[in-house]
């Protein structure tokens, strides 16, 4: 010990104890009201506030990325309905076409089979009347006939009338 | 690593010093042959005395009543109570400060020696006004079976003992509470009022730096500070304590620049060698009001773990737990105390040895060629010490800081 008998840093003097802890509670209680609190609350609030500025610059990055997506599904949408509505559009075309050949078809066999009903009926006009035509013809040749032959021949009498009952039947 | 570093230093040092000092008891039993002599002739020699590196280093790193730069002395106030006496109030100038920095007056009773007040602890002395100080001379007595270093002052002719300075060291170091008490304003209370000014001139600027720089990137001053603000609190202040720690950070940056700033001015050379932080006593106060912070904030989790630890049988609580854990309240403020004082004091005293070896080669000038050898020896030693130191003032800061943190964060902690 006897080394340390003049050490004076050793042994603790009230005087010095004292004035330290005085100096550093009103050291404490100055600078840490005057300047350590400001300081913490100016360095939380820049932080709190570089925070918010980033959380908002992601918040507005993700409003925009779903803005695109919205803008590209809208332009997907679109060329759907555009195919959609193009292949609506073929098909009606398709059916329009068929309908009015099938239209046209049915119109086309209407006058055809008219067409044949009024051959047919000309056709028949046209035979009455020759049928009329020949039996007066037939009149015709047979009164010739007659009026040179009837007084000569009876049987060519009965022949003429033979031949008015074929003419009849036809 | 480094802390090994730091404990065979110290325990080197401690062995040099050590060695020195059984020397200085040899010339001291050789002295005691021719103890008869005039108080003239004493103070002859007293000016060839041999060059002493355990009083030179002892006196740096202690406390004084004056305040020296290179040979220059500042005087400074001095505040002493005596019970029966009463406050005795002067400036130190007043003792006529010479060599070694003992007085040549006696004020109220009052001797100067080495820069230190004492006392005339004769009775009979009469104490009013100013009397002249021949000499201040060291001798050992033997009390209670111990030898005990004492002080002798020769005032007018006479002989008188000088009481030893109020200590609160019981007696176990040489010290214990004597007829005085010496509240001045020392070299160290000088220092540490002008780091307390320079801290809150320099923050005072900072938070207003804040307030002007709002939403805008720091500058100068503010953002050289501001990385160890946020480092305190970041990896000191919020994972030690958690959520709460915002009530406490003041608190932490306070403890943290006041005693790193009084570590780096401890350092600097030929500014009046000053060892505030490597003074017990201001380590232990220091420690004390982080106790005081520590137990007032003490939550009902932080006392059952201290008295009542939880989930531990009731024989183990009562016999060593608890007993372990109460004692464990005052050793953490202890180990406050002495880490960062033996730190800082350590420092300074290796840095003061290194510095001896000069005067030692040199035979107290007398050999130059000597005294050059010394030097070139000592400048890269010296050199390493202070770079080192200069890391150790920040580690110190950083590690009260850090415990005090932690001791906090013990108590304030919720059941979880």
């Amino acid at each position: 010990m006897i080394f340390l008998a003049d050490f004076s840093v050793i042994r603790p003097e009230p005087g010095l104890f004292f004035w330290s802890v005085l100096i550093f509670l009103v050291f404490w209680f100055v600078v840490g009201k005057l300047a350590f609190k400001p300081i913490a609350n100016a360095l939380k609030e820049r932080e709190t506030s570089i925070q918010e500025a980033l959380d908002k610059a992601k918040m507005a990055q993700e409003q925009m990325e779903k803005l695109n997506s919205e803008n590209e599904k809208l332009l997907q949408s679109a060329r759907e309905e555009r195919g959609k509505i193009l292949a609506e559009a073929k098909d009606m075309k398709n059916k329009i076409v068929g309908e009015a050949k099938d239209q046209a078809k049915l119109e086309a066999n209407k006058i055809v089979a008219k067409a044949k009903a009024e051959i047919e009926s000309e056709k028949e006009a046209v035979f009455a009347d020759l049928k009329n035509k020949v039996g007066s013809m037939a009149l015709v040749i047979a009164e010739q006939v007659l009026e040179k032959n009837l007084s000569s021949d009876a049987s060519q009498i009965e022949y003429a009338n033979s031949l008015v009952g074929k003419l009849n039947l036809n | 690593m480094q802390k090994s570093i730091r404990i065979i230093l110290f325990f080197l040092v401690f062995g040099v010093l050590n060695l020195f000092g059984q020397h200085d008891e040899e010339s001291r039993h050789q002295g005691q042959n021719n103890e008869v002599r005039s108080s003239e002739a004493a103070h002859e020699e007293h000016e060839v005395e041999e060059f002493n590196v355990k009083n030179t280093i002892f006196h740096h790193i202690g406390n004084q009543n004056v305040f020296s730069v290179g040979s220059f002395s500042f005087p400074l106030p001095t505040i002493l109570y005596s019970p029966g006496q009463g406050w005795s109030v002067f400036s130190s100038g007043k003792f006529d400060i010479g060599h070694h920095g003992d007085g040549h007056n006696a004020i109220d009773g009052y001797v100067l020696s080495e820069g230190s007040v004492y006392r005339i602890a004769d009775k009979d002395f009469d104490r009013e006004g100013v009397k002249h100080v021949v000499k201040i001379e060291r001798g050992q007595e033997m009390v209670d079976g111990k030898m005990k270093e004492v002080k002798y002052a020769y005032v007018e002719g006479q002989k008188y003992k000088l009481d030893a300075r109020s200590t609160w060291d019981g007696g176990a170091l040489g010290g214990g509470i004597t007829s005085f008490y010496d509240f001045s304003i020392t070299k160290n209370v000088i220092f540490m009022i002008l780091t307390a000014l320079l801290l809150f001139l320099l923050f005072k600027k900072i938070a207003n730096d804040y307030v002007k720089n709002k939403g805008n990137a720091p500058k100068g001053v503010q953002s050289f500070f501001e990385p160890m603000i946020i480092f305190v609190r970041d990896e000191v202040a919020k994972p030690f304590i958690g959520e709460k720690y915002t009530k406490y950070l003041p608190y932490l940056l306070a403890i943290f620049f006041f005693i790193l700033t009084l570590n780096l001015l401890g350092q600097i050379p030929f500014f009046g060698s000053v060892n505030t932080t490597g003074n017990l006593s201001v380590t232990l106060g220091l420690a004390v009001i982080a106790f005081f912070i520590v137990n007032i904030s003490g939550r009902r989790n932080y006392w059952e773990h201290v008295f009542w630890m939880p989930g531990v049988p009731w024989w183990v609580k009562a016999t060593i737990l608890t007993p372990i854990e109460f004692l464990g309240l005052f050793i953490k403020p202890f180990t406050l105390t002495l880490r960062l004082f033996a730190n800082i004091t350590a420092g300074h005293m290796v840095v003061l040895v290194f510095l001896g070896l000069i005067f030692i080669f040199g035979k107290s000038g007398t050999d130059v060629g000597g005294s050059v050898v010394g030097t070139l020896t000592a400048f890269p030693l010296v050199m390493f010490m202070m770079t080192l130191e200069i890391i150790v003032a920040f580690i110190q800061a950083f590690v009260f800081t850090m415990l005090v943190a932690s001791y906090i964060g013990a108590a304030v902690e919720e059941h979880h």
